[in-house]
């Protein structure tokens, strides 16, 4: 009883923050793309037919096909009533729907941030476990340095570097592109090194905190294994911190998802979102940011669920 | 865990890398800078004309010789004031649907409400008249078949577009049909087997949109893709280098030039301009910046436009004291800290640019340092190139540094024209209008004998060079990495189209 009610408020709450997030979004992205100087539909008209034809005669085309000399207020209501009857609007530049553009990116981001995130864990949970039941061993030392070395190399080097050992010098990948499963490694591999190095430290932390706690103690006195205490105990108490910390961690997803997509060619979300700002494409920077926000919110309540089910004080608490 | 990983990633690796082994020959991998936002042909028509997916009109050879498209045949009538395209018999769309002189004209109907080629001719009308397509002018207009070759003017089947007139598929009549397309990173394509000339050996071809020239030089040195175009000097530098491939370096008719305000006070005698341009060290620039000395702009026309390339006339260069010498005859004096001032005005100026072309940004800085040892201080704006345009169209603009495409089609006419005729032009001259150009310019315009434009032509590049509205500094080189063994690839100094149904592998 307690336990569904618990769950329920937690989605309530959830729920309501994500109306907020697409009000929010929405105007406050409208009012920096409103701020930025220069003239929009010289921007548009310059992302739209390229530099060879663009010129103040395309502009003006554009700004009475978009209705650009509208007041702003006009703008922005036009938007907030569209986005109630849950319509993102066309893009200014490619004229298609950003709600279809959306689902080819974001599902192209999601796949990519949540392949890197896997990756991460794969390469930071059994570091960071052997480093935490030895701190300040050799490998503790060693995994700390590489720690260092991986999160101070920009992604995009990182990248190239990745490219040129892996598919120029042993053919072993495609360079860039996205057509097959294959192509989704090196990415994926150059967000999760990034993300692995801070995170294999929390897992490393985590560990080597619950191994000194007093009931790690009381479980071994009991009669436990270390390998059943590790098991039964160290792990399901590290993994709460570790859990939070991926969290945390969606927002260096984000920021690395920009260039990792340009570096490999990949038609995603933080991609398009750069070229939406620079071509002013208003109803695509709405829509990604928006996008953005809700994706935020649904993952959050997925981690709220998952330290939910792992660690039962917190059920009985609420 | 990580061990099985490893052997499973290997594994798959391997699979599917033999594969693409036995699969290829037959395929073709194309990796480009320029992403294909849409549909529409007034903002992708390059990529689905490049691509062999939609055809134009007329076409044109790689020297620019006007030849027979979609239409078999032109003429203009006597007054010069009506063409008549006869269209090609038995040529059908992607769809199956044939193509008809109705849809031709409705499609260059569309292209002339949208921005595009056809905006720079005097057109009227544009009508079907049983198989012909009739294009009526205001004026004559002799080039109306060379802005018939440009991707803005390709003829998309009807069911390509909806009910609001925009495009919703690439439905052309091409050698080859859109497969699928992700926009705005990739296009595949396969073969049309009904289409109406050539048919390609190549049964499908990939195109991938990379904007990073670091990535297209690591896709060409791993064999990724097979034709990679636009490398950056280092990534061209090192490809050179590798068995697999074969760079090539074409001259193409682009050039980066200054847009001068010739109607504010310091640049409104073409003294000044000159002065501007004897400071600048391009051939410095043409070898550390763009790296590719013989590309030193001598005229804004470069050899690759050879009816207005010209050999007599004297080429630009550097000369610092004859640059000092000239501002000194404006009434120009140094200053206290070596800037030059006049009625207690100092000659700065602001320099606006864009990072779109990575050396541009680069160039303005070198434009910085040339300029201030005559005494003229330089300020750089980098931001978006339509502040360029809405900075000609306000008057607040000084300077403009940018690459200028005078080979959008064969007979550059219709850019020169829009570039420097009457009131000057967005990406062309400011305040600065000459009569004698502009009546040459006309004349050009007007006919297609050759011998009749000679004349009219050299006018008109002998005042450019010497009254300098633009100041050209280098001219563009198209870089390609082409993988050996692929045969008949030729470059397009026009970077018009890949022609991609007179390519094929040669049997190893």
């Amino acid at each position: 009883m307690i336990r569904s009610s618990g769950l329920w408020s937690a989605l309530a709450g959830r729920a309501s923050q994500a109306v907020l997030v697409a009000v929010v979004v929405g105007v406050v992205s409208f009012s920096m793309m409103q701020a930025l100087p220069g003239d929009s539909a010289y921007r548009i008209a310059a992302g739209r037919y390229g530099y060879d034809m663009m010129d103040a005669a395309s502009a003006d085309v554009v700004r009475t096909e978009l209705g650009l000399d509208k007041p702003t207020s006009v703008q922005l209501a036009n938007w907030l009533g569209s986005l109630a009857r849950l319509d993102l609007g066309k893009s200014a530049v490619t004229g298609n729907a950003v709600a279809d553009e959306l689902k080819v990116q974001l599902g192209h981001s999601l796949l990519l941030a949540g392949a890197g995130i896997l990756v991460s864990l794969i390469i930071a949970v059994p570091i960071g476990i052997a480093a935490g039941l030895r701190p300040g061993g050799a490998l503790d030392r060693i995994t700390l340095g590489a720690s260092i070395v991986l999160r101070a190399v920009p992604a995009f080097a990182l990248g190239v570097l990745l490219m040129l050992a892996l598919a120029v010098h042993i053919k072993l990948l495609p360079v860039a592109g996205f057509q097959s499963p294959k192509h989704l490694i090196l990415p994926a591999l150059t967000l999760g090194l990034g993300l692995a190095a801070v995170s294999s430290r929390v897992v490393r932390d985590a560990v080597s905190e619950a191994m000194a706690a007093d009931w790690q103690l009381f479980s071994r006195t009991k009669g436990l294994s270390s390998g059943q205490t590790l098991r039964r105990h160290v792990l399901r108490n590290a993994t709460l911190p570790v859990i939070a910390y991926i969290g945390v961690q969606l927002a260096y997803v984000i920021e690395g998802v920009v260039i990792v997509e340009s570096v490999f060619a990949w038609p995603g979300i933080g991609h398009a979102l750069v070229h939406a700002i620079f071509g002013r494409d208003v109803a695509m920077v709405q829509g990604t940011a928006l996008a953005l926000g809700l994706t935020y919110v649904v993952l959050n309540l997925i981690i709220d669920l998952c330290c939910h089910g792992i660690d039962p004080r917190r059920r009985s608490i609420t | 865990m990580l061990k099985a990983l490893a052997l499973t990633m290997v594994a798959t690796g391997m699979l599917t890398s033999q594969i693409s082994i036995a699969a290829d020959k037959t395929q073709l991998n194309i990796s480009s800078p320029w992403e294909i936002a849409s549909y529409e042909p007034s903002v992708s028509g390059f990529a689905f004309y490049r691509l062999g997916v939609m055809e134009t009109l007329v076409d044109a050879t790689v020297e620019g010789v006007l030849e027979p498209g979609l239409a078999t045949a032109w003429e203009m009538s006597d007054d010069g004031l009506s063409w008549r395209f006869s269209l090609r018999n038995g040529v059908s769309f992607h769809d199956g649907s044939p193509l008809t002189a109705q849809i031709a004209a409705a499609a260059l109907q569309r292209a002339f409400a949208n921005p595009g080629m056809l905006k720079k001719a005097p057109i009227s009308a544009i009508e079907a008249d049983q198989d012909d397509v009739v294009i009526s002018l205001d004026r004559p207009f002799a080039a109306l078949p060379a802005l018939l070759t440009h991707n803005t003017t390709v003829i998309a089947a009807p069911a390509a577009i909806n009910e609001d007139g925009a495009h919703i598929a690439a439905i052309g009549t091409g050698p080859f049909a859109v497969d699928t397309f992700t926009p705005p990173q990739s296009l595949d394509v396969k073969r049309f087997e009904d289409y109406w000339g050539d048919k390609a050996q190549l049964e499908k071809v990939s195109y991938l949109a990379a904007g990073r020239a670091e990535t297209r030089a690591l896709l060409a040195e791993s064999g990724d893709a097979d034709l990679v175009f636009s490398l950056d000097p280092s990534g061209y530098a090192r490809l050179t280098g590798i068995d697999s491939v074969e760079t090539r370096a074409v001259p193409i008719p682009r050039v980066v030039a200054l847009k001068l305000n010739a109607g504010h006070s310091f640049l409104e005698d073409p003294r000044a301009r000159n002065a501007l341009s004897l400071a600048i060290d391009r051939i410095g620039i043409a070898t550390a910046i763009t790296r590719f000395p013989e590309a030193t702009a001598s005229q804004l026309f470069p050899p690759a436009l050879d009816q207005w390339h010209s050999k007599e006339l004297q080429p630009l260069k550097q000369d610092i004291e004859a640059a000092k010498a000239l501002l000194a005859e404006l009434g120009w004096v140094a200053g206290d800290d070596g800037i030059l001032s006049r009625n207690d005005e100092r000659f700065s100026l602001l320099l606006r640019t864009f990072p779109d072309r990575p050396e541009l940004p680069l160039i303005a800085a070198a434009l910085q340092a040339q300029w201030r040892e005559i005494g003229v201080e330089l300020n750089i704006s980098v931001s978006s190139y339509s502040e360029i345009p809405a900075g000609h169209k306000d008057g607040s603009l000084h300077v403009a540094l940018y690459a200028r495409n005078y080979g959008l089609t064969p007979d550059p006419i219709g850019t020169v024209l829009q570039d420097f005729g009457p009131g000057g032009g967005d990406w062309g001259a400011m305040n600065w209008e000459n009569t004698e150009v502009a009546q040459a310019l006309q004349a050009i315009a007007a006919t297609d004998d050759q011998a009749k434009r000679d004349a009219d032509i050299a006018t008109v590049v002998k005042t450019l060079q010497a009254e300098l509205p633009l100041i050209p500094i280098v001219w563009y080189q198209h870089t390609v990495s082409v993988a050996k063994g692929l045969q008949g690839y030729v470059v397009d100094p026009l970077e018009r189209k890949y022609r991609l149904n007179n390519i094929s592998w040669s049997a190893e």
